[in-house]
């Protein structure tokens, strides 16, 4: 596993059980030298790759600390109507698997990669012959230069195949928790997720909300404590909710569907995404100041 | 099925998977994890209220279907069918279910699931609208609010039904995503789901999507193939030779087979479930008919099957939450698939359907839409049933083995199904009338009854 300091290269994905210290993979480090950490999403493809690469740059010019790509799959289940469309888009300009790992291929960023897709596609890459195997498309990922994958249909006791196939290319896999995740799930769930655990902030689908759930501070209550880096991600969109969530303990913010509104409406996407992902950047940060004031009153918990 | 999937879900050495609700390799949870513990919820149920009868529900159940639905329903002998093809037919007539098919025995049973488990709301989808009518009517019969999701273009094509399920009280909410045919339905409900689930029953359609669906849903429909087998028994003293459905999720298939299905893992199961051994079984053969459409295949191109054919024609992989058989391209996306019946119209099947045919016990079979068309107006007219656009393939299957045009293909499986062979007419064809007659018309077809009495 590569890290960017150059220190041991233990395996980080084993969630840290044993005495040795493990090493955080690029994504955790990522995470840790920019903390609070600001966490982006973009579907590939949307409104085609070339679009993509340039939305990428800026927001990593912008400051995001890590990148999600998504991979278009034509039965997006937790998606809500924004992605749901950017994918219809992607879908209908042609992107497929292939050209994706192209983008990524091409794709020179500060932050690294995590590429967010469905199981199926997982599955189906590869040659004929290879049938339901995710080996190729990981090798493929990590070849590709990705860090990181996010499967949202794949929960914990479907996913130890693909855990395996990316433990053994040092690829992080990130388990999503949701409001729903009890205590024996929810520590599994955090002893196996490397690089991050992602924080579904409330039940339902993705896609921009106008305020921080209640959910998201009782998530963030019951996660207090565990090692690996938290990002809260589903409903996110502005500066201010970026502050809320940080300042309730959460070590980044996930913002998707705000980001594919807004490359999908603006007449200068590059310019408008690289100010947005700053502005989210610098309301993270805010979060992270109020967090630490002495005076300062325990962030709503209800 | 590839070795892989088995050794990949589970530990190197064990053969049996680690997770729940697999057939062989297929089935399993594929679901986002907020739903997993509403699974968990929900496994835990079916265990004990449809397993273990806790509270009576099973009693509870079977009144409803008998005093509501009107089962049992008939097993028929079709005299002029048996002509034509010199052998034993009978129907099997769930087209005199409540509602007009099959679907409301997995409709009463999961609303009254719901009540049980507490649940202030059910949800679910419907791609021609017959599951969305069953499920509103169970939920008016059992005062349960109910909402319906169903694309816009079956909204359109299924007028009636819309118009049913509202009478029943049911909110109808049509999906405009893709095709926004019965996939778009089940994605949006799913997701209604995922926001929901504290509240909300998710009533799904067919013995698909994740465990514990596909076995929940195959034990509710499979009063069908219980009754038939009891019944035939008393007509001729044995168990018939074949029998012969037709397979869209597959929810009147397995319904239809599931008395037949004597595999090992079953009898274990069965066991626990104090059902009576299936023995003597093995000896019937089960063929599984699947919508063909047009043609067989898919156009990558376009990403259009112009036939429901999956477990004839797909290829492994995940849809709606199961491992299962669908109609997808190479890339892994998957394709709108089309038949002439609405509720065979769909890209995936139930992965225990996908698993008796990988071990053979199920042999499946392709009628296309014009043979389908002309067996619902074959049995109309010899038998005064007019069978669902759905069930006219199962027909259909019959006159392609054994008719007088028969031999062109499929040599040899007429032979299979035998001298004694039983048909489940999953529902009547009052739905399809309109779609029948423009069909008919573009066709040309032979046996079309003369309808100009409306003109001039």
């Amino acid at each position: 596993m590569t890290t960017t300091d150059g220190s041991s290269t233990d395996d980080s994905a084993t969630g840290g059980s044993g005495d040795d210290e493990p090493s955080d993979s690029r994504i955790e480090t990522a995470i840790r030298d920019n903390h609070p950490a600001l966490i982006t999403y973009l579907t590939a493809g949307d409104p085609g790759l070339d679009e993509t690469r340039r939305y990428v740059e800026a927001l990593d010019r912008g400051g995001a600390d890590v990148i999600e790509l998504g991979l278009p799959f034509s039965e997006p289940v937790a998606e809500g109507p924004t992605i749901q469309a950017a994918i219809t888009r992607a879908l209908e300009a042609g992107t497929t698997p292939e050209g994706f790992f192209d983008l990524v291929d091409a794709l020179d960023t500060e932050a690294p990669l995590v590429c967010m897709t469905y199981t199926n596609l997982l599955m189906q890459y590869g040659p004929a012959d290879s049938g339901t195997d995710v080996e190729p498309f990981v090798e493929r990922a990590a070849e590709a230069g990705l860090d990181g994958l996010i499967v949202p249909d794949l929960p914990a006791a479907e996913a130890r195949p693909l855990r395996e196939a990316c433990d053994s290319v040092g690829l992080d896999l990130i388990s999503i928790v949701a409001p729903t995740t009890a205590d024996e799930r929810l520590e599994t769930l955090m002893s196996t997720t490397s690089g991050f655990a992602y924080v579904q902030a409330r039940l339902g689908t993705t896609g921009a909300r106008t305020n921080v759930s209640g959910a998201t501070h009782e998530s963030l209550a019951r996660l207090d404590g565990y090692d690996v880096p938290t990002a809260v991600g589903f409903g996110v969109s502005e500066p201010e909710h970026a502050a809320e969530i940080v300042a309730g303990g959460a070590d980044g913010v996930i913002v998707g569907s705000a980001l594919v509104d807004l490359a999908a409406t603006s007449d200068d996407p590059e310019r408008d995404l690289e100010a947005k992902a700053r502005e989210l950047k610098r309301g993270a940060a805010d979060g992270l100041a109020d967090r630490e004031l002495p005076a300062s009153p325990e962030p709503e918990r209800s | 099925m590839t070795d892989s999937v088995h050794s990949g879900t589970s530990g190197a050495d064990d053969e049996v998977t680690t997770s729940d609700g697999r057939f062989g390799g297929y089935g399993g949870q594929y679901v986002p994890e907020a739903l997993v513990p509403a699974l968990s919820e929900l496994a835990d149920a079916y265990q004990r209220y449809v397993i273990d009868n806790e509270d009576g529900f099973r009693d509870e159940l079977r009144e409803h279907l008998r005093t509501f639905a009107g089962r049992p329903t008939p097993l028929q002998r079709a005299d002029r069918l048996s002509e034509r093809y010199n052998r034993e037919i009978y129907l099997k007539r769930e087209d005199l279910v409540h509602g007009g098919a099959h679907k409301l025995n997995n409709a009463l049973g999961q609303v009254l699931l719901a009540k049980y488990m507490g649940k202030e709301r059910v949800i679910a989808e419907t791609g021609a609208g017959q599951h969305g009518t069953a499920t509103a009517m169970a939920a008016a019969h059992l005062d349960v609010p109910c909402e319906i999701y169903m694309g816009r273009t079956d909204v359109n094509r299924q007028r009636p039904n819309v118009y049913r399920m509202r009478m029943s009280g049911a909110e109808v909410t049509p999906v405009d995503a893709g095709s926004a045919t019965l996939k778009e339905a089940i994605n949006e409900t799913m997701r209604d789901w995922a926001g929901s689930v504290e509240t909300t029953h998710y009533a799904v359609g067919s013995v698909v999507g994740p465990h514990p669906f596909p076995a929940m849903v195959r034990d509710f429909q499979a009063v069908i193939g219980e009754e038939l087998r009891a019944q035939i028994r008393d007509e001729i003293g044995r168990l018939p030779d074949s029998v012969v459905a037709c397979a869209g999720g597959g929810s009147n298939t397995m319904g239809t087979f599931d008395a037949f299905v004597d595999l090992a893992e079953r009898r274990a199961a069965d066991d626990s479930r104090g059902r009576s051994p299936q023995e003597g079984t093995e000896g019937v053969a089960l063929h599984a008919v699947e919508a063909g459409g047009s043609r067989l295949g898919v156009d990558e191109e376009t990403g259009v099957a112009p036939n429901s054919a999956s477990l004839s024609t797909g290829t492994d992989g995940v849809l709606h939450g199961a491992l299962t058989k669908l109609l997808q391209t190479a890339n892994g996306q998957v394709v709108e698939s089309h038949s002439v019946s609405a509720g065979l119209d769909y890209a995936g099947v139930g992965p225990e359907l996908a698993n008796l045919v990988e071990r053979g016990r199920v042999t499946p079979a392709t009628v296309d839409d014009r043979a389908a068309l002309e067996a619902f107006h074959r049995l109309s007219r010899l038998e005064g049933i007019i069978p669902a656009l759905e069930s006219s393939h199962a027909l259909g299957y019959i006159e392609e083995c054994l008719g007088a045009n028969s031999g062109t293909s499929s040599a040899g499986a007429d032979d299979d199904l035998g001298e004694v062979i039983i048909v489940t007419v999953s529902g009547r064809g009052d739905k399809d009338l309109e779609t029948v007659l423009e069909e008919t018309e573009r066709r040309d077809l032979e046996a079309a009854p003369d309808v100009e009495v409306f003109d001039g």
